[in-house]
């Protein structure tokens, strides 16, 4: 049984050290219980995806776990009075079920009710400096430990102050499901002891963690607390929000991408068009408030604007190549031995979510107010504060659900224009990109080349060279600081942000001998940004083809080359699992096959077996306005996450990332063509749709090796794509090299750039069903 | 300008705006029913899918003139009290199979999963794959399988 002897909140004790589980934590002044856990013990590094290069010394979770180290302390858990337990969550809820996972957490070392929990997302905290970022698949490795403890204090003062009430012991006092037991059948619930809980000083205690054979909550599968509000329209975006005033807004976007605004010839007249109540050039076009979106659409196209010239003026596809193709570190010299090499092109790709950018903003003279889906809100708040002449004090940032991100959310730029829009007209704006404009201006993964090539002798595998060559990838607002802070602390303090955020989340699962990657960037031109899983997809995609490659050189399984060469035991064990679970090597009829992959990252690990069909009748199946292309009919894929929180959210993550891959494999890029992108709508861009999807998915969730969190919510992209890229390749009988493989043919009739978004149709009630 | 007049969610609404603004800002911008999401404006993400008269449309491609005032809007609010419920069967279903990851595509999903059910039905008939393949709404979170599923548990209830 755990009860108040075994873990109560106590003042600490002169300076007897803390073993493992005891945590220093506060019990802070406030009307009802509220606790903060203060202190986590620094962990060395963790090199548990072990491989001869930076990241077994340091990898980037480390280095965004240890920034968020001195300022986890400021998490507060919070005991109401009508029984909840309310925590704020500095991270952004995009999908990945962090809101969820957190609620497990506080309700397991409480002992409370999981449907008792409410987690919201917290206001940028500027106090928190590194600890605010959502990205990286980092929340559970950095957040698991400070969370539990703040829980586990206020459990502690909860024990108390029934004991206290119950006239009993501590030893005689515990809690189940929300309520205190004690001596005699006596029972109190926590919302009765909130008050009297409450601490009148700021104190420091000390607390011990549940042990985790004594878990019930932790690793069962959760359904997501926000799942009602999801399927009764209940859920609020930032779209969704009734702020006073805040009229639909949208902006006139130019015709080539980042191009300049110039004069407009008819603002007079579209602003006396119905609905319409401002028209006003800022610093991406021309914005235009309404009544409702729809009359904002209609002033859009009816804004005669002159354009200049964007930065990627006159660029296209072939361009861009030329590009890389300069920029491409050398593999060097062609090795003496036998050896297989290649070279793999990835387009760009979009990471527009299903909602698109979008921003609340009430600017006035002496405060400013947003709302927004922000995954790194503080530097969202200071380039705001800074953009306006005002204090950090005077800019409140309300952090709101995202409907997806995918890396999109790293960034705030619907934030920033919103707010120049609302202080150019003195009134709030709730501004939201129009689908075209978030597909052509918005934020794309970058195309990337990258060239891959492994020497060997007889069995032994000597080497192994990866260039990664990429148009440049804004990693600036999301990642930079934390890299600015830390450098010094880095074993690679020299190389700008991007490499290091490449060093640091690549590894070598491989034992490939001398193994060396670069990353050269190159045209800072395009609106980049890192898309789920960022770089892994595309070097993983390479690497794992060309493993196929090296297999029938030497005459090997593909399968088995992999499992002979893999280093660590978590990896070789998850591919084992997709490859007995899946049947690798079963026999399939002529233009099928099975495809095979591995990725490590997050101190996790994923395997992934895919089948695919390429039979002319498969890929010639008739979609109106879509692409059907060779179909995936199976996926398998094995997840070592470490210890998992909620195995029913990391399924799903995984079932994401496989859906993710298939479109990266496939089908899903950006066509560059005269300077924009080709693509504004969901019927250009190819991601996956219910006829790309697989009948058969199988999610198998590793038993637990390591005690603690891996990051989960990008990791099974990388498998899953590069899984898919080898089943085409034999399938076909042929090695595929440029990404998605049905780039090549444009599947769509490109809409106008000016007007820069479509009118919406009429023919709705004819297509009713 | 003009008034129009049109039963929301079982009750009789009027709202004063142009003919051709498009039902999903009459429903989101002017009335504030939420439920119905922007995706595209254009009729292909199927986000703002709603029930017009029983049948699955998209409000983003109906002019809010050519309702007519019997006619008998369905949002994802007003889904439950179609089968005086406090949740439609097929939300059930989402619950049960935890489909919703960001849960922006999800109202336009039921909707859409709902009136694919019904239409199988009429047809005498189970539903197929080959309807399941024929859903257009996208989730760029890639629920598509949970989706799947919950559709085929969903449609055993109703």
């Amino acid at each position: 049984m755990v009860n108040g002897e075994d873990r109560s909140a106590r003042p600490p004790h002169g300076s007897r050290a803390l073993d493992r589980r005891k945590f220093l934590g506060f019990v802070l002044a406030a009307p009802t219980l509220v606790t903060a856990a203060e202190l986590v013990p620094a962990e060395q590094a963790r090199a548990d995806v072990p491989s001869a290069d930076i990241t077994e010394l340091v990898d980037l979770n480390d280095v965004m776990t240890l920034a968020a180290l001195p300022t986890s302390g400021l998490i507060t858990v919070q005991v109401d009075t009508d029984g909840t337990v309310s925590f704020a969550l500095p991270r952004a809820e995009v999908g990945q079920g962090i809101t969820t996972s957190t609620a497990m957490l506080i309700a397991e070392e409480m002992d409370v009710p999981l449907d008792k929990v409410r987690v919201t997302l917290a206001d940028a905290r500027p106090e928190l400096v590194f600890n605010q970022l959502t990205g990286g698949s980092n929340t559970t490795i950095a957040t698991y430990t400070p969370i539990r403890v703040a829980a586990a204090v206020a459990r502690g003062r909860l024990l108390e102050a029934a004991a206290t009430v119950f006239g009993a012991a501590l030893t005689e006092v515990t809690i189940r499901a929300g309520v205190v037991l004690g001596p005699a059948g006596r029972s109190i619930g926590i919302g009765a002891l909130a008050e009297k809980a409450a601490a009148v000083r700021t104190q420091q205690v000390t607390a011990e963690l549940k042990p985790a054979e004594q878990f019930t909550v932790i690793g069962t599968p959760q359904r997501r607390i926000d799942a009602l509000d999801a399927v009764t329209g209940r859920k609020k975006f930032a779209m969704d929000l009734a702020v006073p005033g805040a009229l639909p807004t949208m902006v006139c976007r130019p015709p080539t991408i980042n191009g300049k605004v110039g004069p407009v010839a008819n603002a007079a007249e579209v602003r006396a068009m119905p609905g319409v109540t401002d028209v006003v050039v800022i610093n991406s076009g021309v914005a235009v408030r309404a009544r409702t979106f729809g009359q904002c659409i209609d002033a859009v196209r009816a804004l005669k604007v002159s354009w200049g010239p964007g930065t990627a003026q006159g660029k296209s596809d072939e361009t861009v190549l030329q590009e890389l193709k300069a920029a491409e570190p050398s593999l060097g010299l062609p090795p003496l031995t036998p050896s297989v090499e290649g070279k793999f092109t990835f387009h760009f790709r979009s990471n527009s979510a299903l909602e698109t950018n979008c921003a609340i903003a009430d600017v006035r003279s002496d405060r400013a107010e947003i709302w927004s889906g922000l995954k790194a809100p503080i530097v969202a708040k200071e380039a705001i504060a800074a953009k306006l002449g005002l204090p950090l004090g005077a800019v409140t940032v309300h952090v709101t659900e995202s409907g997806g991100s995918f890396g999109r959310k790293l960034f705030f730029d619907a934030a920033l224009e919103a707010v120049e829009i609302s202080e150019k007209i003195g009134k709030p704006v709730k501004l939201m990109w129009h689908r075209a404009d978030d597909s052509r201006q918005g934020r794309t993964h970058p195309m990337a080349t990258s060239r891959v090539r492994i020497a060997y002798a007889g069995n032994t595998v000597l080497s192994y060279k990866q260039r990664h060559t990429s148009v440049a990838t804004d990693l600036s607002h999301g990642f930079g600081e934390i890299f600015t802070a830390l450098a010094a602390k880095l074993p690679v303090a020299d190389l700008g942000f991007s490499e290091t955020f490449f060093q640091l989340s690549q590894s070598m699962p491989y034992n490939f001998g001398v193994n060396s990657r670069l990353l050269n960037e190159t045209d800072k031109g395009f609106n980049t940004g890192s898309m789920r899983n960022v770089y892994s997809p595309d070097v993983t995609c390479a690497r794992e083809l060309l493993i196929d490659r090296l297999a029938s050189k030497m005459g090997k399984d593909p399968y088995r080359v992999r499992r002979d060469f893999l280093k660590d035991d978590r990896s070789i064990a998850v591919l084992e699992k997709v490859a007995e679970a899946g049947r690798w090597g079963r026999s399939m009829p002529a233009g099928t096959a099975q495809g095979i992959a591995l990725h490590s990252e997050y101190h996790s690990a994923s395997a992934v077996l895919v089948e695919i069909d390429c039979r002319p009748e498969t890929v010639g199946r008739p979609i109106r306005n879509g692409v059907a292309g060779p179909r995936v009919t199976k996926v398998v894929l094995a997840v070592d996450a470490g210890l998992t929180i909620n195995p029913r959210g990391l399924e799903a993550q995984m079932m994401g990332c496989a859906m993710d891959g298939i479109a990266l494999a496939l089908t899903s890029s950006l066509h560059l063509r005269d300077g924009y992108f080709l693509e504004a709508s969901w019927d250009n861009y190819f991601y996956t749709r219910q006829w790309n999807t697989p009948p058969e998915l199988d999610v198998i969730i590793m038993p637990d090796t390591t005690g603690k969190p891996g990051g989960a919510g990008e990791l099974g992209v990388a498998a899953s794509m590069a899984a898919v890229a080898c089943a085409y390749g034999r399938a076909t009988g042929t090695m595929p090299t440029t990404f998605p493989i049905n780039h090549g043919t444009l599947s769509f009739e490109p809409k106008p750039v000016v007007p820069p978004v479509p009118q919406s149709p009429t023919d709705g009630l004819d297509h009713a069903f | 300008m003009p008034e129009h007049t049109f039963r929301l969610n079982g009750e009789q609404v009027t709202v004063d705006i142009a003919d051709d603004v498009r039902l999903l800002w009459v429903l989101r911008d002017i009335l504030g029913v939420t439920g119905p999401k922007y995706g595209c404006g254009i009729n292909v993400c199927k986000a703002c899918t709603s029930h017009l008269n029983g049948r699955a449309v998209n409000p983003c491609a109906i002019p809010v003139g050519d309702l007519d005032p019997t006619d008998e809007v369905t949002t994802i609010e007003g889904l439950p009290a179609t089968v005086g419920a406090e949740l439609h069967p097929m939300q059930q279903a989402w619950l049960d199979l935890d489909v919703a990851q960001c849960g922006y595509c999800q109202p336009g999903q039921i909707m859409a999963a709902v009136a694919v059910v019904r239409r199988a039905a009429e047809e005498g008939r189970e539903i197929t794959d080959t309807d399941l393949d024929g859903i257009r709404n996208i989730c760029r979170c890639g629920t598509y399988v949970r989706i799947r599923e919950a559709i085929r548990a969903g449609a055993a209830r109703m």
